[in-house]
């Protein structure tokens, strides 16, 4: 019941709040009432038709950057 | 996927895996519990059960409406359809849920009743529009992260005149129910050492929701993502926190969870809801402060204030053990009737049909992982 998905926002009607998001290929009308300053483009988490905050790209690319430091880890414990 | 297919990378999960074996320590046994049940289909979905160090076990927790929503509730919505003759709309996760007297709402739609399955309440209200001269109410259930549709449709409804909709309020919430289980002792504490925090819940309430676990309890929490590699990240991430003997609030699920959650949503729900006094919860009993109610401000949009609903006392089927299993007392494999006569064609208890039950996770991906581990321990 909680489970929400990234899509990209492709058009917005800023009055009514609604937005057209794509998720690989499917297309949805949902509503953006709920998160403030988002615009094409942007990714936004969508549960039951509504989104509900706006990706981070860059806590996204921090949270990779933790998995590449491991990698970075296991290697030189692989080669010791 | 973009956000999505980054976070299963099978190499990366096995690095992690490596990791976490490096990391924890043979003297002792860790007990994590993943509070939702979105967490529980990962951990079986994607194998992360089988990477994880024999002493290293994943409690099953409360997080799943459906699973916590007593029978009671159910029969409240089937009446409103036998009774009053309403169109009743509905999330699909209730549809199979079993009711008392072995209905359903699939059973009371087979019978005639006219129940639909929505996507969003806006199609509630979309239904509601359509069919002006009947009643049509919304059954809302879902913690935190499903209740502010369900307020935004309310405030729609109102400021429409939509004269003909209603919801029948079901919002629980996730805190008290976390509280309900760190607090049991004895045979009833599911002694737990760290707790993977929900994903979406904490999306909407914030990291900062979670403070009295550490504080009240000394229990770790770390905010945790659906995708595997956030769970196997988090536990990580827990298992750390367990060694050095600290207990803090942490977010892995930093991409879209922030210390304060969606303010909009907040105050959008504290402006439609309000605390019930006490709500029943199957598995959990009654529990004060832990759902919430349309406030008089919206009486008109109440279902349980425009139509006759007397509380339901229901009871749950026989040796079914999915109360233990919400409060992580027993496991899904614990329970004689699990894959006897309790299936997911043909379910018992509401764990069993859920897409976050922990029933339908160990049926649909772990039913035969149980006999293996036995023959190797033997």
């Amino acid at each position: 019941m909680c489970l929400a998905v990234p899509a990209r926002i492709i058009s917005l009607n800023e009055t009514t709040g609604m937005a057209v998001v794509d998720l690989a290929g499917v297309q949805k009308e949902v509503s953006t009432v709920l998160v403030d300053d988002v615009q094409n483009g942007d990714y936004v988490l969508i549960h039951v038709g509504f989104a509900l905050h706006k990706l981070s790209e860059e806590e996204a690319m921090s949270t990779l950057a933790l998995f590449d430091e491991l990698e970075t880890m296991n290697n030189s414990e692989d080669s010791a | 996927m973009k956000y999505v297919d980054e976070f299963r990378d099978g190499g990366l999960a096995r690095k992690l895996a490596k990791a976490i074996a490096a990391e924890v320590r043979q003297d002792r046994q860790y007990r994590l519990m993943e509070f939702c049940g979105g967490h529980t289909h990962a951990i079986f979905r994607f194998g992360i059960v089988d990477m994880m160090p024999a002493n290293v076990s994943f409690v099953h927790g409360p997080g799943c409406p459906v699973c916590v929503l007593p029978k009671g509730r159910i029969d409240n919505a089937i009446s409103l359809v036998q009774q009053h003759d309403v169109i009743l709309c509905t999330y699909a996760d209730l549809i199979r849920v079993p009711a008392s007297e072995q209905m359903s709402l699939m059973k009371a739609k087979a019978n005639g009743g006219d129940i639909r399955m929505v996507y969003s309440t806006q199609d509630a209200l979309n239904i509601a529009r359509a069919n002006p001269d009947r009643q049509v109410v919304f059954f809302a259930i879902g913690f935190e992260t499903t209740t502010p549709p369900t307020a935004v449709a309310i405030q729609q409804a109102k400021l429409e005149g939509l004269n003909n909709f209603s919801v029948f309020c079901n919002h629980v919430l996730t805190p008290p129910a976390m509280r309900t289980i760190l607090q049991a002792d004895g045979a009833e504490s599911a002694r737990i050492d760290g707790i993977l925090g929900p994903s979406h819940v904490s999306t909407i309430i914030g990291s900062r929701a979670y403070a009295f676990c550490a504080t009240d309890f000394a229990t770790p929490l770390v905010i945790a993502g659906f995708e595997p590699l956030d769970v196997m990240q988090s536990a990580l991430m827990l298992i750390r926190q367990i060694n050095s003997g600290t207990s803090e609030i942490e977010n892995e699920y930093t991409r879209v969870v922030t210390l304060e959650g969606n303010i909009k949503a907040q105050a959008l729900m504290a402006e439609v809801f309000e605390l019930r006094p006490t709500f029943e919860w199957r598995g959990l009993g009654m529990m004060p402060d832990s759902a919430l109610r349309i406030r008089d401000s919206y009486a008109e949009l109440d279902a349980e204030k425009r139509f006759d609903m007397p509380p339901i006392a229901s009871s749950d089927v026989k040796g079914c053990l999915c109360p233990a299993i919400l409060r992580g007392l027993s496991n899904p494999t614990d329970c004689k009737l699990f894959g006897t006569v309790c299936t997911p064609e043909n379910p018992m208890g509401a764990c069993m049909v859920s897409s976050e039950g922990a029933c339908a996770a160990y049926w649909s991906y772990g039913r035969f992982r149980q006999p293996s581990k036995q023959e190797t321990t033997a």
